[in-house]
């Protein structure tokens, strides 16, 4: 029996009816029809469908979609502000933090969500910031010197 | 595939009592999910109905008073970890948090729910069982308390009733000059434990004699458990490094591994041989300085 799943995705409220199985990154994908939010291992070991949960990130594809009733999701699609990316995706982009690409948007959300906790890590706290992301790349150091550059100021936010 | 099932979203635990009640063995509890998931998508356990408690805020807190802290059910592992009462008080358990799992694993799952997927390489319940805490489960009939080296019965099997639901966490006050550390070996930071301790000192005053000791052993039995023998090789004398060795030696014959991908049943008796010496010396150290 479906159930009522209300919420807000980058600011935009949707209101749907799930089988209470789905899972957060199903519906984000395939009925929110975002598809910024990767699938990768599915159970909870890669990061790429990391999202952001009321302010918190979390891995997606390991979050009942029911649990997000009444909460603001934010994915990687909500971190640019019209055509303005966001800091840390022009840093992404001018570091070449990015190979293959799949892990961009959990990596993107996690140092996000760290910036937003701690807007001044330690270069031992960013790489804490995204030991839940997996980059089978093996692209770390560009991500680091990515996240490091809007650390010291490089990237403004977009006004 | 996850099997369908119906889902229950109680606002009170009154509620959340009597749904599982009512549904028995045909029901599971979730929370985070962190563990739970996983496990259904295996098709491991596929529970006709789940009564999710995730939204329980009732049972989501951490309150310090004169006779200890008590952690709800609920709390989830981010909250321990940024504690300011627990990252001064028992700093060992916000310690063990930071290396359990991801950043987003810790803030969606909780303490109540890893202690009750009963896997014995949880990071929580080694600590928890050095700590002395004691468990807190409610029923429809009424409420019973468990000391946590008990609440483990078997692989991923707790105490837990038909009908019954973990609600609350208790550690009793640090006695004074006490120290409680953890680690964990394994390869990858973010994994579970290839073996896991923990191990609390707590010193006679002035006398640097061991008062008393906890030593909890993770990954290295079908449950966490308690190395007994070995705390009774250091209990009431002055610590010495032959008896920290021999510690480790008997602690090695309380524990009954497993051989897996992560590690023979032979390297994990060697880690609890290395690493119990390691933690109990350094619990002392920080028994010293408590």
């Amino acid at each position: 029996m479906k159930k009522e799943l209300k919420f807000k995705v980058n600011g935009q409220p949707y209101d749907i009816f799930v089988k209470p199985k789905t899972l957060l990154v199903e519906v984000l994908r395939d009925l929110v029809g975002l598809t910024g939010t990767k699938r990768g291992c599915n159970s909870s070991s890669c990061g790429a469908c990391t999202v952001m949960l009321n302010g918190m990130s979390v891995k997606s594809c390991s979050v009942l979609a029911l649990q997000a009733n009444g909460a603001e999701v934010v994915t990687v699609e909500g971190l640019a502000k019209g055509n303005q990316l966001s800091p840390l995706q022009k840093a992404f982009l001018d570091h070449g933090a990015y190979q293959c690409g799949f892990c961009t948007p959990g990596m993107l959300m996690s140092s996000t969500a760290l910036l937003t906790e701690n807007p001044k890590p330690t270069k031992l706290q960013i790489k804490e910031g995204i030991d839940g992301n997996i980059c089978r790349c093996t692209g770390y150091n560009s991500i680091i010197r990515a996240v490091t550059a809007v650390v010291k100021g490089e990237y403004k936010e977009a006004k | 595939m996850i099997k369908d099932f119906e889902h229950f979203a109680p606002k009170t635990l009154k509620e959340a009592l009597a749904l599982l009640d009512k549904y028995g063995d045909d029901c599971k509890v979730i929370c985070g999910g962190q563990s739970l998931l996983i496990l259904m998508r295996q098709g491991l356990v596929s529970p006709k109905y789940m009564v999710d408690i995730k939204g329980l805020s009732e049972l989501s807190y951490i309150k310090d008073g004169k006779d200890g802290l008590k952690i709800g059910a609920t709390t989830t592992h981010r909250t321990i970890e940024k504690s300011a009462v627990i990252k001064k008080k028992y700093p060992v358990l916000a310690e063990m948090e930071t290396r359990l799992a991801s950043i987003q694993t810790r803030n969606w799952g909780t303490i109540g729910g890893n202690v009750c997927h009963g896997d014995p390489a949880g990071d929580p319940a080694p600590v928890l069982i050095a700590l002395n805490a004691t468990l807190t489960v409610a029923g429809t009939r009424g409420t019973r308390s468990i000391p946590v080296e008990k609440f483990s019965l078997d692989y991923f099997e707790v105490d837990l009733k038909d009908g019954e639901l973990l609600t609350e966490i208790q550690l009793p006050a640090p006695p004074p000059h006490t120290g409680t550390v953890y680690t964990k070996f394994n390869i990858i930071e973010s994994d579970l434990a290839t073996v896991s301790v923990a191990a609390s000192v707590t010193l006679g005053s002035g006398d640097g004699v061991c008062q008393d000791v906890r030593i909890a052993l993770g990954a290295a039995a079908p449950t966490a458990i308690r190395a007994k023998k070995a705390e009774a090789v250091l209990k009431g004398k002055k610590i010495t490094e032959a008896l920290l060795k021999e510690a480790g030696e008997v602690a090695a014959t309380e524990a009954e591994p497993i051989s897996d991908i992560a590690a023979s049943e032979e390297y994990r008796l060697e880690l609890v041989k290395v690493l119990v010496p390691r933690m109990t010396r350094e619990a002392l150290a920080r028994a010293k300085k408590a």
